[in-house]
């Protein structure tokens, strides 16, 4: 497996935003009175990370001008929740949960496993890019133990040793 | 395949945790099957009945009042399923339901408490019974907007939970003047984003505001000042699903399935040593025995050491203390513990106590929201104390020191964070204390002295 690189924090282009995220914004901001539109901003943020992998400082001064909230407080809400991820990631986050009921059923087996298999200490990305691994807090999912979440949308149970490399090997080979 | 594709792979189906036939009496799980979630589903099952009853009444009756509403959920003594088991009911009648502005219904789905999974398989596999829920507690209390906030993790479900809202909408049941009445209802999806600290209520509302989610002092209490200040009432997924039974059957049916005070089923999330971890709705007052039973029992070949019984955060229990409870709010009380959320973290006797504890104090550290002092100081101080007696550098007066610590931050703090991470600490150290210092012994003797 490749060797594990250090991510770099000069990512400032301004990637735009689609018109169909910014059409998501809409249908998002349309669920709160006008002059609360600011709740909408978690979502908002998480369909610009869906995009993009990752929340740009230019991705937060778009939300916060439709929203009408200073750029500091979508910042403030950027850092505070664990999801967000702040710079650029491999193409798959994968969120292995380690809490006590899932280290009672193998989550942290699950977590060295893949540690093992890509080469990586947690929190690394592989030099390829593809994968970024992180240990992660409860996700809810406690009886599928081991569970790990994908790119923060698709959670994936009962993930026996045999299972993480079918869908390792499966994600390497996997188009598009 | 392409990557959704390969991932489609490894999705759980829900046959193990939710439609496994080991329920007793279910109300809420019962006859799912995970792809009958659907409205008419739903309708068939009988769903959307009792809004019909309150709405338009049924066998000639009259419709329902509000304060039928209201006395009906009280005679049934449902309890909230969050956690802290507040009277349903009750919190229902503090709402100022002439207060002349908007008021807002919330829905706790931001199931992060360690241990606890129901609320995600209710609303994946069941999401109209929280909808009929919702109607129903607007109704009683005059509101005309909510939100379901669910948890960011489960990304799937607020999907799914958005198509039930379609469905609901183009029923009839969501929007304005449902089924011909004056009453009108929108109901809307709220996704959190990774904060445990978003589970209380208050914390919640800031984030639902759009905020960094940190608690608010209390009082005022959200029934007064809520959501964008306004009068607003919370209540968990679980204990809005458990309402449509209610209207259906009368407050006293509830009431007689579960035991004095204590009305109703409970959706337990058994995790951890047993053979089969799962969801189980069960009647309030069953046994942990039999709970235990349903479940598959302790790993084979092993034997109970210790449950913690309501969500990590509740204190842990020793096995004997244990098998004498009844799965309910009081008798679990009575033990020294809570009935939380109903999530049984199980432990069988081959587990370090040490080690589980380490694994609990780094979430708690983890997740605290850094506002108050004693428990963003006291939750990583904790911590380190923990680790260093697991890895043998516990000194003499370590666990004095941690007793103090959670002393210190137990009651001291805005929210109940800081409790739930103190009390883990207190309880395994009350219970399980001889590992601790054997730990802490070794260092004093070094493998090279020591008498093995």
């Amino acid at each position: 497996m490749s060797a594990p690189h250090a991510h770099s924090h000069a990512e400032t282009e301004a990637l735009p935003l689609s018109d169909e995220a910014l059409a998501r914004f809409d249908k998002e901001v349309a669920k709160y009175p006008y002059a609360q539109r600011q709740s909408a901003v978690m979502a908002c943020l998480a369909i610009a990370q869906q995009e993009h992998g990752y929340v740009s400082q230019a991705s937060e001064a778009v939300i916060a001008e439709r929203l009408g909230m200073p750029e500091i407080a979508v910042r403030e809400v950027t850092t505070f929740y664990n999801m967000y991820n702040q710079h650029k990631l491999g193409k798959y986050k994968l969120n292995v949960c380690t809490n006590l009921p899932c280290q009672l059923r193998d989550g942290q087996k699950a977590l060295h496993h893949l540690e093992q298999k890509l080469g990586i200490t947690m929190g690394q990305t592989t030099a390829d890019g593809l994968f970024t691994l992180q240990q992660s807090e409860c996700l809810g999912a406690c009886a599928d133990s081991p569970v790990m979440l994908v790119n923060d949308r698709t959670m994936c149970s009962f993930m026996s040793n045999e299972k993480l490399d079918q869908l390792i090997d499966g994600l390497k080979g996997a188009q598009g | 395949m392409n990557a959704e594709q390969v991932l489609s792979q490894f999705q759980a189906t829900g046959v193990q945790t939710c439609f496994h036939d080991r329920h007793i009496e279910p109300q809420i799980y019962a006859d799912l099957d995970g792809t009958n979630w659907r409205l008419k589903d739903y309708e068939a099952r009988g769903g959307y009945a009792a809004l019909r009853k309150i709405l338009l009444g049924a066998d000639g009756a009259e419709p329902m009042t509000q304060d039928q509403v209201i006395a009906t959920v009280k005679e049934s003594a449902l309890r909230g399923r969050g956690g802290a088991g507040f009277p349903t009911g009750l919190k229902w009648s503090f709402m100022p339901r002439s207060f002349p502005g908007q008021k807002y219904l919330v829905c706790n789905s931001d199931e992060g408490e360690p241990g606890t999974c129901k609320d995600r398989d209710i609303l994946q596999f069941n999401p109209h019974i929280v909808i009929e829920g919702m109607i129903i507690a607007a109704f009683a209390m005059g509101i005309s907007v909510g939100y379901n906030y669910i948890h960011g993790e489960i990304f799937q479900t607020y999907d799914r939970f958005e198509e039930a809202l379609e469905e609901a909408r183009a029923a009839g049941y969501l929007g304005d003047q449902l089924l011909g009445s004056n009453f009108s209802f929108h109901l809307h999806a709220f996704h959190g984003f990774g904060a445990y600290i978003c589970g209380e209520e208050t914390a919640l509302l800031e984030s639902l505001e759009g905020k960094k989610g940190q608690p608010r002092f209390k009082p005022p209490f959200p029934a007064s000042f809520g959501l964008y200040g306004k009068p607003t009432t919370i209540n968990n997924t679980e204990t809005f699903a458990a309402v449509p039974w209610i209207i259906r059957n009368g407050g006293a049916a509830y009431l007689a399935c579960g035991k004095p005070n204590n009305g109703g089923t409970k959706i337990f999330s058994v995790s951890g040593d047993v053979e089969m971890p799962g969801n189980y709705e069960i009647p309030l007052g069953t046994p942990f025995s039999k709970l235990l039973e349903l479940a598959g029992g302790v790993r084979k070949g092993r034997t109970l050491k210790a449950v913690i019984p309501g969500g990590s955060s509740s204190p842990v229990l020793p096995a004997d203390v244990m098998m004498q409870c009844t799965m309910d709010y009081d008798s679990i009380a009575k033990a020294g513990s809570m009935l939380g959320s109903g999530a049984l973290i199980v432990m069988d006797d081959s587990r370090d106590m040490v080690e589980s504890l380490l694994r609990l104090s780094y979430f708690y550290m983890h997740e605290s929201c850094g506002q108050c002092t004693p428990c963003r100081e006291g939750t990583g101080w904790m911590w380190r104390v923990i680790d260093r007696i697991l890895n043998e550098h516990g000194r003499e007066g370590d666990l004095d020191l941690l007793n103090s610590l959670a002393d210190n931050i137990q009651g001291r703090t805005i929210c109940a964070l800081g409790d739930a991470a103190a009390m883990p600490v207190r309880a395994m150290i009350k219970h399980f204390r001889p590992e601790f210092e054997a730990l802490i012994q070794q260092r004093k003797n070094p493998a090279g002295t020591a008498t093995a």
